[in-house]
This record gives C-alpha cells, sequence and structure tokens, in this order.
C-alpha cells in the first residue's frame, strides 16, 4: 500500500556526523570567544603599560613645571595641560553653537531631500583624516596671517566636531515627542520659543552627552595640531600665537632619544587618558540617568 | 461686516510682531545646516587651490613617479600611495576577521551578562588617541615584535618574500598592526549593527530545520548579511587610510617600495605630518597639499561607498561613527 513513498531516501546522519557537527559548532564558538578576548586585550595592555609607565614619572613638577631644554633632566608639561584646556575652549566654542544649530535644522525644519544630502555631508565629513582638517586650517588662518596660532588650533579642531555634535543633537532631537511641541504650538507659543525652551531642554541630557562625547574625541587629536597650534616650550600669552597643547607633546617627546622624556611622554599619555576615560564615565552617568528616567 | 474688535486686532498686530525671532532663528539654524555643505567645499576647494602649483608642474605623472627628493624639487607620490593603501589592506586583513568575529560572538553566542561589558570595552578602545597608541606602539609592541613574533614569522615562512630581508622593528607590518588595531573597535560595531538587523526569523528557520549552532551562523546570519559586513569593512578601510599619528610613529617612514613586510614604508598621512612644517621652497608645500588632496580623494570615494551600502541596509537610519 505505501509504495507511494517506497521511493523516499529517508535521509539520517549517523551518529558519528552528528557529533561531528555538533563539534564543529563547539570549536567556532570558541574561536569566536578567542576572537572577542584577542579584540578587547589592547585596551587592557594599554592600560596597563600606561599605569606603570606613567605613573611613576607623575610628580608635582609634571603639573607645575614648563619643559626643560632638551638634554636636561626633568620640568614637566603644564603648558601643555593649560594649552590643550585652552585649545579646547576654543574648540567648542565654534563647534557647540554651530553643531546644535545644524542638529536643530535637520530635526526641526527642512524637508527631506535637502535633510538627506546634509546627512551625508555630515557623515563624509566624519570620514575626513583628521590631518587634512589641519591642512586646511593652515591655508586659510596660518598662510594669510603668517603665523601658527591657538586660534589655528581650535579653528582645526572646531571645524572636527561641527559633523559629530550635528548628527548627534539630530538624534536625541528626534526622541522629543511630537505632542510636547503640538501642546506649545496649542498654547500659542512661538515656534523658536518651543525648540529653545521646551525641545532642548527636553533634549538637553542627549546633547550634553553628544558635546562631551565629541570634546573626548577632539582633546586627543593630534595630527590637526602640528602645523596649526605648533606647540610651544613656554607659555602661551597670545592666542595668535603658537600653543602647547598635550598630545602634541606626547608625540614629540615620545620621538624623541632622551629616556626622560618618554618617561614624560607616558605621564603625558596617562593624564590624557584619564581626561578622556573621565569624560566617557561622566556620559555613562548621565546616559544611564536617562534611561532609567 | 466681520470687524475684528479691537482688542482682537491688537492681538493679532502683536503676533505679527512676534514673527521676526520665529524667522530670524529658521535661518540661523539653516546657517548651522549649510555650514556642512559649505565645509565640504571649503576642504575641496582650499586644497585644489593651494596644490595647483605641483599640478601644474607634475600634472599626472605627480602619481606615478616614484621619486620624492625635496633638495632637487622632484616630488613623485608613488610610495606614499603604495604604503597608504599596503598598510590599510594589511589592517583589514587583520581587523576583518577579527572584528567580524567578534561581533558574531556577541550577537549569536555570548552570554546575555555578558554582552554589556564587553561592548562597552570596545567603545573604551575606540576613545584611546592615536597618539597612545603609537606611544605604545614605539615602547612595547615593537619590541615585542622586533624580538618574537617577527623572527617567529622569519622562521616560519621566511620562503615567501613578504617574510624576507632584515628586521628593524619598525615596519609597514607594524604599520598594518597598529591600524588594526585602531579600526578593530569602529569595523565590530558596524558588523554588529548589521548583525543585529538580521531578522530572527533566519535563524529560526535554520533551527527549525536542524541546524547546529554554528550552521545558523553560517547559513542563515552570514549570507544574510554578508553586503553588510563588506560596508563595515569599507567603513574600517576609510578610518584606515587616514590614521596618521600612530602610522607615523610605527612604520619607519621611508620613501621606499618593497616586496618585504619587514621593510619600513611611508603612508600620506605621515609624510604630511613629518614635513609640512618644514616645507621650504613653495613647490615643496603644494606637492604636500597634493598629497593631502590624492588622501581625500581616496578617503572621500571609500566612505560615501560604504555609507551608501550602510544606508541601503539600515533604511536610512542614521550610520553614525
Amino acid at each position: 500500500m505505501n509504495n507511494l513513498y517506497s521511493n523516499v531516501v529517508h535521509f539520517r546522519p549517523s551518529e558519528r556526523q552528528q557529533k561531528l557537527r555538533r563539534w564543529k559548532s563547539y570549536f567556532v564558538k570558541l574561536a569566536l570567544g578567542c576572537a572577542t578576548i584577542l579584540v578587547v586585550t589592547p585596551l587592557f595592555l594599554v592600560l596597563y603599560f600606561l599605569a606603570k609607565e606613567g605613573a611613576s614619572s607623575l610628580t608635582v613638577d609634571f603639573f607645575t613645571q614648563l619643559p626643560k631644554p632638551s638634554g636636561e633632566i626633568g620640568g614637566g608639561m603644564a603648558n601643555a595641560i593649560v594649552g590643550s584646556i585652552t585649545l579646547l575652549a576654543l574648540a567648542s566654542s565654534i563647534g557647540i553653537p554651530l553643531g546644535i544649530l545644524g542638529g536643530v535644522y535637520l530635526a526641526e525644519y527642512g524637508n527631506e531631500t535637502v535633510n538627506y544630502w546634509i546627512r551625508l555631508c555630515a557623515d563624509i565629513l566624519n570620514g575626513v583624516p583628521s590631518i587634512v582638517w589641519g591642512m586646511v586650517v593652515y591655508a586659510i588662518l596660518v598662510i594669510p596671517f603668517k603665523a601658527f596660532s591657538a586660534y589655528a588650533g581650535g579653528l582645526a579642531l572646531g571645524l572636527i566636531m561641527i559633523p559629530l555634535i550635528m548628527r548627534t543633537t539630530e538624534e536625541v532631537i528626534l526622541l522629543v515627542p511630537q505632542s510636547y511641541r503640538e501642546a506649545g504650538l496649542a498654547l500659542g507659543i512661538a515656534r523658536w520659543k518651543i525648540i529653545s525652551s521646551i525641545v532642548l531642554r527636553t533634549a538637553l541630557k542627549g546633547i550634553v552627552t553628544g558635546v562631551l562625547v565629541a570634546i573626548a574625541r577632539v582633546s586627543g587629536e593630534t595630527a590637526p595640531l602640528i602645523f596649526t597650534a605648533f606647540g610651544n616650550s613656554f607659555w602661551n600669552h597670545s592666542l595668535a600665537q603658537p600653543i602647547a597643547a598635550l598630545p602634541l607633546q606626547i608625540y614629540t617627546y615620545a620621538i624623541s632619544p632622551y629616556e626622560d622624556l618618554h618617561h614624560q611622554a607616558w605621564a603625558g599619555a596617562l593624564v590624557l587618558m584619564l581626561l578622556i576615560l573621565g569624560i566617557n564615565i561622566i556620559v555613562r552617568f548621565i546616559s544611564r540617568n536617562k534611561s532609567t528616567t | 461686516m466681520h470687524e475684528i474688535a479691537p482688542q482682537y486686532s491688537a492681538a493679532l498686530n502683536y503676533r505679527k510682531g512676534r514673527k521676526w525671532p520665529d524667522i530670524s532663528f529658521k535661518y540661523l539654524a539653516m546657517v548651522g545646516a549649510l555650514m556642512i555643505v559649505l565645509l565640504i567645499v571649503l576642504v575641496g576647494y582650499e586644497l585644489y587651490r593651494s596644490s595647483s602649483l605641483s599640478v601644474h608642474q607634475f600634472g599626472f605623472s605627480f602619481v606615478k613617479n616614484l621619486a620624492w627628493d625635496p633638495a632637487a624639487d622632484i616630488y613623485g607620490a608613488l610610495p606614499f600611495i603604495y604604503g597608504t593603501l599596503v598598510s590599510s589592506l594589511l589592517a583589514l586583513l587583520i581587523a576583518i576577521p577579527l572584528g567580524v568575529a567578534a561581533a558574531l560572538f556577541l550577537t549569536e553566542v555570548a552570554p546575555l551578562s555578558i554582552r554589556q561589558p564587553i561592548i562597552t570595552i570596545i567603545e573604551l578602545l575606540a576613545s584611546v588617541p592615536s597618539v597612545i597608541y603609537g606611544l605604545w606602539g614605539i615602547f612595547v609592541l615593537i619590541p615585542w615584535m622586533r624580538d618574537s613574533f617577527y623572527p617567529f614569522l622569519k622562521s616560519t615562512f621566511g620562503f615567501l618574500p613578504l617574510f624576507k630581508g632584515p628586521i628593524y622593528g619598525v615596519s609597514m607590518l607594524s604599520g598594518g598592526i597598529v591600524i588594526a588595531i585602531m579600526i578593530l573597535p569602529i569595523v565590530t560595531s558596524f558588523s554588529r549593527e548589521v548583525l543585529r538587523a538580521v531578522p530572527d526569523l533566519q535563524r529560526e528557520a535554520a533551527y527549525a530545520l536542524g541546524a547546529t549552532h554554528w550552521e545558523v551562523i553560517r547559513i542563515a546570519v552570514l549570507s544574510y548579511a554578508k553586503r553588510g559586513l563588506f560596508g563595515a569593512g569599507v567603513l574600517g578601510l576609510g578610518r584606515a587610510l587616514g590614521e596618521t599619528m600612530a602610522v607615523t610613529m610605527v612604520i619607519g617612514n621611508s620613501p621606499v617600495i618593497s616586496a618585504s613586510l619587514f621593510a619600513p614604508g611611508y603612508t600620506l598621512a605621515s609624510v604630511i605630518a613629518n614635513e609640512f612644517a618644514e616645507a621650504t621652497t613653495d613647490l615643496y608645500m603644494s606637492s604636500l597639499f597634493e598629497l593631502g588632496l590624492v588622501l581625500l580623494v581616496i578617503t572621500l570615494i571609500v566612505n560615501a561607498i560604504a555609507q551608501l551600502m550602510l544606508r541601503q541596509l539600515t533604511n536610512g537610519a542614521s550610520a553614525k561613527n
């Protein structure tokens, strides 16, 4: 009766084949785990060596002294630390307002086609190598004024910040519920006021997070500063003059032939890394609060 | 007929009077957005303008000329283009398999409780500045590789031209390895996004057919996500091409083209970082600008391809860096 099924071949893998498949699966999973360990180890290695090599050279002098003339032992990076803070302040004063305004435009005004192209432009700008920004600022600020300056360094970092802040601002503004805006409109509030005191205030945490991430990102940038801020072994007395920066100083010391400067480079790197880790921890703290409320 | 009561018309006038802040706010925001477009134009125009001298002097031969001799005022970009491409491709060769494997582990295999900590570590890896990787590369990674890893490679694979020649430590291979470490976080996190976009139905269907875990990954996940993973790789390439500081510190900075990976190399970004502030003649400066232009064009093309691929895949959702 069941000759209907007689020519169906029942495929049943043997016990051995089954076992082989299962072992293969275990093996691959193990390999994937090992690959993940390999991916995360550099962080621990870098942090370990920063702590080991850097901590021993972190002295009071490091934070209070100027660099000594090359060849002499001692000295510190006080001017570079202040210089980095100055550059970040300059960069923020350019990058934060323009980035936030652009983000507001994308999220609140503009139509789909325009926004598509602006977003594409921002994402492409995010991919422009940072050294290219240095060259561009060199061409528009350093050549005409015939001087390396803090302004030039700040502008280079600020331009890098704009597209970063713009994209994050847009994203968090889009998360603000539409009903908030409608409630404002129903009360007859002007649109700019709705945006500035309702929408932006609701999205404030997210915007601050985005700004901090952008600052953390540019605080370690070295390439765009080499021929804009240029570096300086002394205190900077005018923003129109060359200024020292922490990452720049680390680079110069790392490739110098002196053992003592290598130690200082490690100490500088430790300070820079702690600054960046600190910002990251603050960011994580802010965004954790956001998700629970 | 329909006269407006005085108090209302006053209100209307009041509203009209308040229109200008609204309009000016809109244009202010527009300035921020248009700034982005302006910046792209500015970057392209400034590099083009500043490199025109060298473009006119050398023409197309600039990109295929081997010599880079500032003393004789002769400039060619080929060794730098070669160095940039080879170091970046080496980096991809290491970063793509590792990054995709880590992303697979994080989306398919790892227990839920350890996923978030690993993701956090990878995000922190992305925040380590280039110059710190370079410092670590010079004083930790290179000495170790020079003394143990490279001799091992040489004794095992020395018959290949890739692993012949003297070992200095600073080399094309060191450059590639450091770039790989630096682009791994971005390759991993984008691969993870792509894998998370694979519908669960795909996986469930494969499980229903009795597939093992690995078979599900291979049949249902990888084949579905192939193109997106390729996009993540291209994005990593975009990053790798423009890496400057760490590479400059470990690649050896010597404009030679050699088959051996143990030989030093030089990249577009490194030569700009090293020589820009010291360029003496106008032609020298202009040639460096042209190197920047070449670097910009290569990265823009690679990034545009990556963005378009990822956009298609995630359906317009942002492909943020």
